[in-house]
């Protein structure tokens, strides 16, 4: 079934922005009858590929083939026109029109010059009929599900273009059976000769569906394999860049934490579609670190635990005594902090200055009417100023001026200076310096033997293994595994990752939730 | 304290050099423009004019700029200043005592404010959107408190509030300058004004942080409300009846064009009450030095609109910004432009 002339191919694309380098040199190969997934962490470079590949940005390098016909799409509409369609993990469609429009925005049939409706609904039945959708084609699409929307969406990019479908993690918001279902479709499409690239996170599908993979990382195409007879292991540390090599020595020392007392308890946290439940005790004076590859409920774990979002089940103890959250706000009062990953998004206030943001949440924690005073103000942000090394002219600067690694610190002395008991790290060394990341790593540890609990999220494993005294293993959006102190290196980390995607661990996640759904019912 | 208060004073500078060139202009157009004369108990002159007349988009403003300093917007001021007029009016003829009146009026300038509040606090509703709803309806209501018709009033007690003089200076001016001054004492002097800048510039940061953000936006919002129902109950009072159609007609968009004239950004964060009062005297005295001149009435809002720009244009930062982009414009690739979209996906993607 598998044609040996690609269908696509693309030699030595590259693609600059302003001087720096989003992809470079990448081949890729696409056969007809082909399930072709593309993997990567974020920033590896695989939105730049597939943009390129369907004209939303212009390579700077490199030659595309199509057929064996060098094509250039200037736009969109170029490359749907050649025969690469596109579905985005967003749905692009209007769910304000009916299916049947849907499909054919912008090449409706006309007769006598205006929309032929009745055509345009009998050739939508038609072409969903294909795909087993037996749905009212003039009903508004947003009435629809997700799932079929997103049939919808590749009924439209296959019937417009019809030689290559690219689809960006058209699973992200699935659950088990309609991954089940989608995956279907693309078995029948792959079966008409189609080519499909197929943009996931997780790897259980991959494995399931695809024919070969591309792992690119840092803009570099990593390598292309074959599915069969490639490990799961090796899939991991292609991803990561990392070579399986010798032990390293674990630098945390592991406390004693029987003596230790429980700082909060989780039980049974969880939130359909973002995490499966989990339990998870945190003690004073340790450290966990959190892994798992993008994606696997790192960040979704922690927002249940701050009172970001609201866990459908589950309870929260916080010195023995239940407790609620219903906003971070809650939790802060419980004597937790948390510094979120995107900083820019989520941290810092960018006009406010430095002692400003430094005060912020301590002035929050005592309310409106008891203000701190200018003087406590600038004790406070003189104070962390010292104690992080945080480099700036002067207290009163705006925080956006500061650097990223001067911000994150700006966001730790936020934190520490309410004092906390239980601190949430979220990759707090992303985009940061390497002496700031060196300092941060080094801070972690003393906040530790301070006698403070700290949950750490990060997706670089030699700093895990420098600071953490467990780790839990996340993938697919379930807690795994877990690894106590004196197991922790990357390698096990890696092991633990890779090991968890054996168990169809995709679908464990839906079905966990589909069934507390049953349980509600 | 000299360094805040030092800082304060260079933040309105821009401004009050704007006001004191209007000033200029009008004493140039009308010899006798300052001029001030004590009689009957009171001062009289343009000058003192100018504090009167401005009192309600001056009252309207300081509430306006706490909503904005918020990132929001409040298009109902005008119908709310309706509303209060003809509940005063409906209250005080039905022979309510002027504490009652002016009490449940204030009250009723809060509930909406508070329905404003929690249409945008708790229902998500995009401000301008969630404050329109008021602003259509609130003429409407006011109608149906007034039953159709001008409610009149003869109360000596409630006209003062309009039109009396205090230690010979108008009440009105006395109000205004003493709710902003309360305003910004309890802003400043709390944290209040922290936190509220924190939501305007990063509403999600700050909830993160632990700012209770619904509870502030409320606040404000009712504040706004508040300054309204005063705005309210003296433009009612001034001309002795509550005029359900035109009391209040299109001021929201003076008192948010006195914020902006006050330099404060619609993009919400850093406010100043004081720049938002001196906005609405540089307006006020924009529309005095019209009349003044005596160009012909319909001239006047298109002059008016000009001036507006000029100061807007002059004391934005952008347009600094904007003469740098033209300086450099020549030397620009005409392939720039189209490249930046792209520059922005990959800067998304870096800082995942």
């Amino acid at each position: 079934m598998v044609k040996n002339e690609p269908l696509l191919r693309a030699d030595g694309v590259g693609k600059e922005f302003f001087g720096v380098t989003a992809l470079s040199n990448v081949d890729f190969e696409l056969l007809a009858g082909e399930i072709h997934a593309l993997v990567g962490e974020n920033g590896a470079g695989k939105s730049t590929l597939i943009k390129i590949l369907t004209g939303a940005y212009r390579r700077d390098r490199g030659r595309v083939c199509l057929d064996g016909v060098a094509v250039d799409p200037a736009d969109v509409k170029d490359a749907q026109a050649l025969g690469i369609g596109t579905v985005y993990q967003e749905v692009n469609l209007l769910p304000n029109l009916t299916v049947a429009e849907n499909l054919f925005l912008g090449r409706e049939p006309k007769r006598f010059g205006l929309t032929d409706r009745r055509e345009a609904n009998r050739r939508s039945r038609e072409i969903l009929d294909q795909y087993g959708l037996d749905i009212d084609v003039a009903a508004l699409l947003g009435t629809y599900s997700v799932a079929v929307r997103q049939i919808v969406a590749i009924a439209r990019a296959v019937d417009i273009s019809g030689k290559v479908l690219i689809l960006d993690e058209p699973t992200a918001s699935l659950d088990a059976a309609e991954v089940s279902r989608l995956f279907a479709i693309l078995q029948s499409l792959k079966g008409r000769g189609l080519g499909v690239v197929f943009i996931t996170h997780f790897f259980d599908q991959v494995y399931r569906i695809a024919d070969r993979v591309t792992i690119l990382r840092n803009g570099h195409k990593v390598a292309t394999r074959p599915l069969a007879g490639l490990d799961r292991l090796e899939l991991v540390s292609l991803m990561l860049g990392r070579e399986l090599k010798a032990e390293e020595e674990q630098r945390a020392e592991p406390p004693d934490l029987a003596t230790k007392p429980v700082v909060a308890s989780f039980k049974g946290l969880s939130k359909r579609g973002r995490i499966a439940p989990f339990d998870l005790e945190m003690r004073a004076g340790e450290v966990v670190g959190v892994a798992g590859l993008l994606g696997a409920g790192r960040t979704e774990s922690a927002e249940l635990m701050f009172g970001i979002h609201q866990p459908d089940h589950g309870t929260i103890e916080v010195d023995g005594k239940p407790a609620s959250f219903s906003s971070p706000r809650d939790a802060i009062s419980r004597g937790f902090g948390f510094c979120p990953e995107d900083r820019k998004q989520d941290g810092i206030i960018d006009d406010l200055s430095v002692r400003e943001n430094i005060i912020l949440a301590l002035q929050a924690r005592r309310g409106w009417a008891k203000p701190l005073s200018r003087k406590e103000q600038e004790a406070i942000a003189d104070r962390y100023i010292a104690a992080l090394d945080i480099r700036t002219s002067d207290r009163e600067k705006p925080i956006k001026f500061l650097s990223g690694g001067n911000q994150q610190k700006v966001i730790l002395a936020r934190w520490l200076a309410t004092d906390p008991r239980l601190l949430i790290l979220d990759e707090p060394t992303r985009g940061i310096d390497v002496g700031a990341h060196a300092e941060i790593i080094r801070l972690i540890g003393e906040l530790r033997e301070r006698g403070m609990s700290l949950l750490v999220i990060s997706s670089e494993l030699e700093e895990i293994v420098a600071y953490a005294t467990r780790v839990r293993v996340l993938a697919d959006r379930r807690h795994v595994g877990e690894l106590p102190a004196g197991e922790i290196t990357a390698d096990a980390i890696m092991r633990a990752i890779a090991a968890s995607e054996n168990h169809g661990a995709g679908e464990a996640a839906g079905q966990a939730a589909a069934g507390t759904r049953e349980s509600v019912a | 304290m000299t360094g805040p208060g030092l800082s304060t004073f260079r933040r309105i500078l821009p401004q009050l050099v704007a006001l004191v060139v209007i000033l200029a202009l009008n004493t140039a157009i009308a010899p006798g423009f300052l001029d001030i004369a004590y009689a009957n108990g009171r001062l009289y002159g343009s000058l003192i004019d100018i504090l009167n007349r401005g009192a309600p988009v001056a009252l309207l403003a300081i509430g306006m700029t706490l909503v904005i300093a918020t990132r929001g917007i409040d298009l109902s001021v005008g119908a709310v200043m309706a509303i209060a007029g003809a509940v005063a009016a409906a209250l005080i003829t039905s022979d309510h005592s002027l504490a009652v009146t002016v009490l449940a009026t204030l009250g009723v300038g809060i509930l909406c404010g508070l329905w404003n509040g929690a249409l945008v606090a708790f229902l998500g509703i995009q401000p301008i959107i969630a404050t329109l709803i008021l602003m259509v309806a609130g003429r409407g209501i006011a109608q149906l408190v007034t039953e159709g018709v001008i409610l009149t009033f003869n109360d000596p007690g409630l006209i003062f509030i309009g039109s009396g003089s205090l230690a010979s200076v108008p009440f009105p001016v006395i109000l205004w300058v003493f709710l902003g001054i309360v305003v910004s004492l309890l802003f400043r002097s709390t944290a209040l004004g922290l936190l509220v800048e924190a939501i305007g510039i990063n509403r999600r940061a700050s909830s993160l942080a632990g700012i209770g953000t619904s509870a502030l936006l409320l606040a404000v919002y009712a504040a706004s409300g508040l300054c309204a129902a005063v705005a309210g109950i003296v433009a009612a009072a001034d001309i002795r009846g509550a005029d359900a159609n035109n009391a209040g007609l299109w001021l929201e968009l003076d008192a948010i064009l006195a914020v902006v004239v006050g330099g404060n950004s619609l993009m919400g964060g850093r406010f100043s009450i004081a720049g938002s009062l001196i906005g609405a005297m540089i307006i006020q005295s924009v529309n005095t030095g019209i009349l003044l001149a005596g160009f012909p009435p319909e001239f006047n809002l298109v002059i008016k609109a000009a001036i507006i720009v000029v100061i807007l244009v002059v004391q934005s930062p952008a347009s600094h910004t904007l003469f740098a982009y033209f300086k450099h414009r020549p030397g620009r690739a005409p392939d720039a432009a189209p490249a930046t979209p792209p520059a922005r996906e990959t800067g998304k993607e870096a800082a995942r």
